[in-house]
């Protein structure tokens, strides 16, 4: 049999379920260093990292203070780019462009290069969020090509919008890389909190409905009185756990996905092959030309 | 009557608050906390999760009667203590507090408890310093929402485990970690004089307020939804009442602003700060 596009098939995937220190970053990109380490002796071809690792999430007037470009010459990426000849990495941190926006922002680094950046997009300022106080919104949502085959980021609100996976799907996302700080919210009687059964429902429910990988990396610690819940998991494409990091604990997971599973669950459920987004987008523009448009 | 169901899964509650203050005390650089034990449920529950956290050694409960305080409060917080092994100090108020109270014949009930709370404030942060650890409080949500605390006296504390569990939630998470049972049977009271019982002086259960701040709370119900779920307009307007009346309690200081940064405006960090 002829095979098409020559990728790695096996992919050795490390999600560092970590808590960090607020606002230091120096001390964030030592802990990065360890963990790229440890995951490195384990065989790891991946190692992602949660949303704002580099500089901890309830930020406010800190946002500023903590940027960085991810660049050769910044000093907490130099290093980060020098680990990413062994392996890729996928980082959080605080972008800000050249007219001092700040973003926040995940990083794809391999082979000494960045391969991709993604802003947030959807910034939550409710209940006890404040993000758009303090950052600005990103404006784009695109897959990007790996030696592991095409994959998206997409960072904690960004995937509680259904939209954004399904674009990053649609152009060509087999692995999905969602990072979070997910305080948890929500305790009563239930085994998990509210938070954690919605988050873990959600993120599931992409892997099965697009067919694809779905990675979700959460942190863990305390800032001030909130609590991060940790249970970093991967899904299959057949909306599989393929395993899970304990809750509130710091870990390092390390799994192996065979990405030929792919070919052969879209074989048997050809849901991307029968997608119809001609008619999604005549329907999409239909709605937003009526009167009662989304907004 | 609409059934609201305020149970916790108190295995998860235990380790995250445990977790909690493992955190929030060791990360600025402590490994101590100490606590003032009443002899009631609250300070009996926020010690327990404090030995657990930290080890019963690094947790001082402090223990501080007036002379008129019930002789029972003492024997149960003694219980607590030989259960949780944990060191302890008594310091009596009553040489403090009393001179000031003899200064007016006609003080109020509420001044006296008033000073007396201060009064426990005040050897609690000395203990924090002698003993080099964090003050721990014992508020709970309903109490803290209904404003039923001394400003500057039990509320002072650093860090505060059980804030955000209700009265009901605070008896179901004790029971869980097998706290003695007289401290989980008596009637709750702030013990500032004799005969005192919290549900007396405010004039309604816990229970029954529970179930309506958490839905006026955290489940956004209306008062007007709420009546309509079953409970009494009068019972509704009382408590909206007081958590809005006590809104001042739990705040810092109103500063004017005139500059164009101020504390508590546009001045914003955690106080987890570079930790």
């Amino acid at each position: 049999m002829v095979c098409g596009r020559i990728f790695i098939m096996e992919l050795k995937l490390a999600l560092v379920q970590m808590t960090t220190q607020l606002g230091n970053v120096a001390a964030n990109l030592e802990k990065h260093l360890y963990f790229i380490e440890q995951a490195r002796k384990q065989g790891a071809g991946l190692v992602v990292f949660p949303e704002l690792s580099l500089t901890g999430y309830v930020l406010q007037d800190l946002a500023p203070t903590v940027a960085h470009r991810p660049t050769e010459d910044d000093p907490i990426f130099r290093p980060l780019l020098e680990a990413s000849h062994e392996l890729d990495l996928m980082v959080g941190f605080v972008d800000e462009d050249l007219r001092h926006r700040f973003y926040i922002a995940s990083a794809y680094l391999s082979g000494g290069r960045v391969i991709h950046v993604h802003h947030k997009v959807y910034l939550p300022t409710y209940g006890l969020f404040d993000e758009g106080r303090f950052f600005a919104w990103g404006d784009s949502i695109r897959a990007f090509d790996t030696r592991f085959g095409r994959v998206g980021m997409l960072i904690c609100e960004d995937f509680w919008h259904a939209s954004p996976p399904y674009l990053l799907w649609l152009d060509g996302a087999d692995l999905l890389l969602l990072s979070s700080a997910s305080p948890g919210r929500g305790l009563n009687h239930g085994e998990k909190f509210e938070s954690t059964r919605w988050v873990e429902q959600v993120t599931r429910s992409y892997a099965s409905l697009f067919t694809i990988f779905v990675a979700h990396v959460n942190r863990v610690g305390y800032e001030d009185g909130l609590n991060f819940w940790g249970g970093s998991v991967i899904f299959d494409p057949r909306g599989e756990m393929v395993a899970q990091a304990p809750y509130h604990e710091e870990a390092l997971l390390v799994s192996s996905l065979d990405l030929n599973l792919l070919k052969r669950v879209r074989a048997r459920l050809p849901l991307l092959r029968d997608e119809r987004t001609a008619l999604v987008q005549r329907e999409l523009m239909r709605i937003l030309q009526s009167e009662r448009t989304l907004g | 009557m609409l059934n609201v169901d305020l149970t916790i899964n108190c295995d998860l509650a235990r380790r995250v608050l445990t977790s909690f203050i493992r955190s929030e005390v060791t990360r600025v650089g402590f490994r101590r906390v100490v606590i003032g034990l009443s002899g009631g449920i609250d300070s009996a529950l926020s010690c327990a999760l404090a030995a657990e956290a930290l080890g019963p050694e690094n947790v001082l409960a402090v223990c501080m009667p007036y002379r008129e305080s019930s002789s029972e409060s003492l024997e149960h917080a003694r219980l607590l203590i030989e259960q949780l092994g944990v060191p302890t100090i008594t310091i009596e108020i009553t040489d403090m507090a009393e001179p000031l109270i003899r200064r007016d014949p006609a003080m109020s009930k509420v001044r006296k408890g008033n000073i007396l709370a201060r009064a426990r404030m005040i050897v609690l942060y000395d203990q924090s310093e002698a003993f080099q650890g964090l003050v721990v409080g014992t508020g709970n949500k309903t109490e803290i929402l209904l404003g039923y605390t001394t400003l500057w006296g039990d509320m002072a504390a650093a860090i505060n485990p059980i804030g955000d569990l209700y009265k009901t939630q605070v008896r179901q998470l004790a029971r869980a970690m097998n706290l003695p049972r007289p401290i989980l049977e008596k009637p709750p009271s702030a013990d500032l004089w004799i005969g005192q019982t919290d549900e007396d002086e405010l004039g309604f259960t816990y229970a029954e307020a529970d179930k309506l701040l958490y839905l006026l709370v955290d489940q956004r119900y209306s008062p007007e939804e709420c009546i309509a779920a079953g409970f009494d307009r009068g019972f509704v307007e009382r408590v909206l009442n007081r958590v809005r009346r006590n809104q001042f309690k739990r705040m810092m200081p109103i500063i004017a602003k005139v500059s164009n940064r101020t504390v508590g405006y546009d001045f914003l960090y955690l106080r987890d700060w570079g930790t």
